[in-house]
């Protein structure tokens, strides 16, 4: 079969999916919409249309990355544009099925936005809805269109047609060609990759390996994950133009444990390839062999470090190694091996299907193209987003996230996760580029971005990554193993309430100390957080050692929580609610918080009704109320 | 030799590097990596249960104890720790009674911390077996644990 028959095979199943004439549902279901309860709306919804007597194709797609708003389902009728739902619940997924797929009443109330040709009326387009309007989708332009599991979608969307194109082409052909798409790696450093596939490629030696890294191990970044499940095959795709540029024969993707879903959609995904000669012995008919076997990571932060992570796969301890020899010329099985990341691979893949000048006509004139960004913390609209590189941190926060959480102050976005640091608000109108976040201390990273709101403590955040990055560290470079050490046990006293004077500049100096004298990307990086947080919030560290403040109230051991004797309703919420059972009162007995049993959990001040609005937080003082539960004021509700 | 690898080392004939897919087979089946597991897993390598131990120390993910019928993990990612993931984790600690990293006496729960599952969108987040829980609240989470027996 050629690939022209395959493609118009698949076209057809496509387009008899798209023009069917029976009712679709689309269900998002990668594994932030199976954690907020997809499962149980599809079965909610198969039994009801069960009963209803209806057939209906029912897909499961990838995530749209409007992840505030899972469980997400789409519905499509023959001849109406496909319409997204959001927040669904069994109920809502009920009067779907009776108003909209019985009665033809799309429900506009319910709805967020159609997608596709034609309009409905009462509904906007999903594409000009704020949180999509400003990004531009091409790394997940078929996230959460596609079954992920068909590889005949990919290919009716243009997939495949890159590594047909890559075949005719010589190696040093497709290394152009990437060179001049300006692509930079998207683990985060930014190396240019066609720099990097030729190095490999003029490298001597016959036997070559490539690797895909997908030891997404930031925590609070998930755009691996999310591509990985929803488009598989871009990725897989990417490698295979990539073992044709390079000469490589054997591939490995190195993905970390805790994502089970994107392992089995890659083992799939192989599968398939396999089927249609996109991956095996005499590849399409060109004679090039490739395969990719899939590695399963077992939990250590540090692999996703390159050389670390080829000991990891050869059995080691994933221990970084000095470079040189760079792993371009000794890498794998000590043979010349070419690394990137996920996005990277699939950034190849499609510039290989438009061509150089469509991929570059996106981002600055240094940072080429689109850069995913899971867009977390504290901030309306959570999601993984896509955007030309450039675009500035207040467009990504204000117009696509839609600002900080319940119309609190912006302090600080961090980018970049252990190794990253915090944007304050005066970066917020700086371009988002490689070069512009090294400059304010940053790194890009791959693209973990958590917002911080006024009650985001900075201390607190850099004593959260310091702990991290010890508990990580391999332990091969003493600066590391022990620095990282002594700078958390400061920061922990810091946090305590016990910290001194000088505390500040000794951070400082070891966290200096720390990027030098490390090997690996982890040990050099591990301090920013710390040093990017004393630069931008100094005034945060000086109050906790010299006031034993927290101004932004999060440390436990320097806040208070308090019940409000002239605002307690004594309505027993909190007191019901309390973790700790530290909450003193009963009915008509004004409410008290047992300071000795309190855990400072917060949750009587999250439980408290908002007309009543009377537990407080303070951090450096002591109200004066009452040590017992007192009868409520007479003449009070 | 424990029975009941033979079969899993028979998958690794001669395969290089298959030290660590052995361990998490190995895991899987038997739940944790015993002493003579890993001695079994060394024979069978032809090394030592020194470099096998040294190897799988190093990952966070092989235990050596005999885990609880079910496996609380409890997500302290940045975005679960901005939004409260650390007050979870004590509450779930005082809840079933052991310490992350412990099991409980009647190997009912084991508990331990991940550094991220990557649902940051769902924060903050915790897995119990095979199941993901979002926006998980103090109140919500004691009440999930009493599903599970």
């Amino acid at each position: 079969m050629t690939f022209e028959d395959i493609r118009a095979a698949a076209i057809n199943e496509w387009d008899s999916l798209e023009k069917s004439d029976q009712v679709r549902i689309y269900l998002g279901s990668a594994t932030c919409g199976r954690a907020a309860g997809a499962k149980t709306i599809s079965d909610e919804l198969e039994e009801e249309l069960q009963k209803r007597n209806i057939s209906a194709v029912i897909t499961q797609v990838g995530c749209i990355g409007s992840c505030y708003l899972e469980p997400l389902v789409d519905i499509t009728k023959p001849g109406k544009p496909r319409i997204s739902y959001g927040n669904m619940t069994p109920k809502k997924m009920v009067e779907l099925v009776d108003d909209y797929i019985v009665n033809d009443n799309p429900r506009p109330d319910l709805a967020l936005g159609s997608i596709g040709e034609g309009s409905v009326e009462g509904i906007t387009d999903f594409f000009q809805t704020p949180m999509l309007k400003s990004q531009v989708r091409i790394i997940l332009r078929n996230c959460g269109f596609i079954d992920p599991e068909k590889i005949n979608h990919y290919i009716a969307r243009g997939g495949y047609s890159g590594l047909v194109r890559t075949l005719t082409m010589t190696p040093d052909q497709v290394i152009e060609e990437l060179k001049k798409s300006g692509l930079r790696g998207r683990g985060g450093a930014g190396f240019p990759t066609g720099q990097k596939w030729e190095f490999c490629q003029r490298a001597p030696g016959n036997e070559k390996y490539i690797i895909c890294n997908a030891d997404e191990g930031d925590p609070g970044a998930f755009m691996n994950r999310s591509l990985l499940e929803g488009d598989p095959h871009s990725v897989l795709e990417g490698m295979v133009i990539g073992s044709h540029a390079i000469g490589a024969s054997q591939g490995y993707i190195y993905c970390r444990a805790e994502y089970p879903l994107a392992i089995e959609r890659l083992k799939i995904a192989t599968d398939q390839m396999r089927k249609y000669g996109f991956l095996g012995k005499n590849i399409m008919g060109t004679g090039h062999n490739f395969e990719i076997v899939i590695k399963e990571g077992a939990g250590a932060f540090v692999c996703g470090e390159e050389t670390a992570l080829m000991a990891s796969i050869e059995g080691k301890r994933g221990m970084p190694r000095p470079r040189p020899p760079f792993p371009a010329i000794a890498g794998l099985w000590g043979k010349p091996t070419n690394i990137n990341n996920v996005e990277t691979w699939a950034a190849a893949a499609v510039i290989m299907q438009r061509g150089w000048e469509w991929y570059s006509q996106f981002g600055t004139e240094k940072s080429k193209g689109t850069k995913t960004f899971a867009l977390v913390g504290k901030i309306e609209r959570t999601g993984l987003i896509e955007v030309p590189l450039g675009m500035t941190l207040r467009s990504i926060i204000y117009d696509i996230g839609g600002g900080v959480l319940d119309g609190k102050e912006f302090k600080a976005a961090q980018t970049g996760g252990p190794s990253g640091g915090c944007l304050p608000q005066s970066n917020l109108d700086s371009p988002v580029d490689y070069e512009s976040l090294a400059a304010a201390g940053s790194i890009m990273g791959s693209g973990g971005m958590i917002v911080m709101d006024e009650n985001t403590c900075p201390v607190d955040i850099a004593r959260y990554f310091i702990s991290f990055t010890q508990g990580e560290s391999c332990g091969k470079c003493v600066p590391c193993r022990l620095g990282t050490r002594q700078m958390q046990k400061i920061l922990q006293r810091i946090c305590n309430g016990n910290g001194e004077q000088g505390d500040i500049e000794k951070l400082q100096k070891i966290g200096e100390t720390v990027k030098t004298g490390s090997l690996c990307g982890l040990g050099q990086t591990a301090p920013n957080p710390v040093l990017t947080t004393i630069r931008y919030f100094r005034d945060d560290y000086e109050a906790h050692i010299h006031d034993k403040k927290c101004p932004s109230l999060t440390c436990k051991d320097l806040i208070r929580f308090y019940i409000l004797p002239d605002k307690c309703q004594a309505c027993l919420i909190c007191l019901r609610n309390c973790p700790a059972e530290a909450i003193l009162g009963g009915k008509r007995m004004i409410h008290v918080i047992d300071q000795d049993k309190c855990t400072k959990c917060g949750t009587c001040f999250d439980v408290c009704p908002k007309k009543f609005d009377a537990v407080v937080r303070v951090t450096g003082e002591k109200l004066d109320v009452p040590d017992e539960p007192v009868p409520m004021l007479a003449g009070k509700a | 030799m424990v029975e009941a690898l033979k079969e899993i080392f028979s998958a690794y004939e001669g395969e290089k590097g298959a030290v660590i897919p052995i361990l998490q087979k190995v895991q899987a089946k038997l739940g944790f990596l015993s002493p003579e597991a890993i001695g079994d897993i060394a024979s069978f390598l032809d090394t030592s249960s020194n470099e096998i131990f040294g190897v799988a120390t190093f990952y966070s993910q092989f235990r050596f104890t005999r885990p609880g019928r079910h496996t609380v993990h409890v997500c302290l990612g940045t975005a679960c720790h901005v939004k409260g993931g650390g007050t979870i984790l004590e509450t779930v600690e005082k809840e079933i009674g052991v310490e992350a990293g412990g099991t409980t006496g009647d190997y009912k729960f084991s508990l331990e911390r991940v550094a991220c599952f990557g649902s940051c969108a769902l924060a903050p987040v915790v897995v119990i077996d095979k199941d993901v829980f979002g926006r998980v609240t103090t109140s919500k989470i004691k009440e999930t644990l009493k599903n599970y027996d």
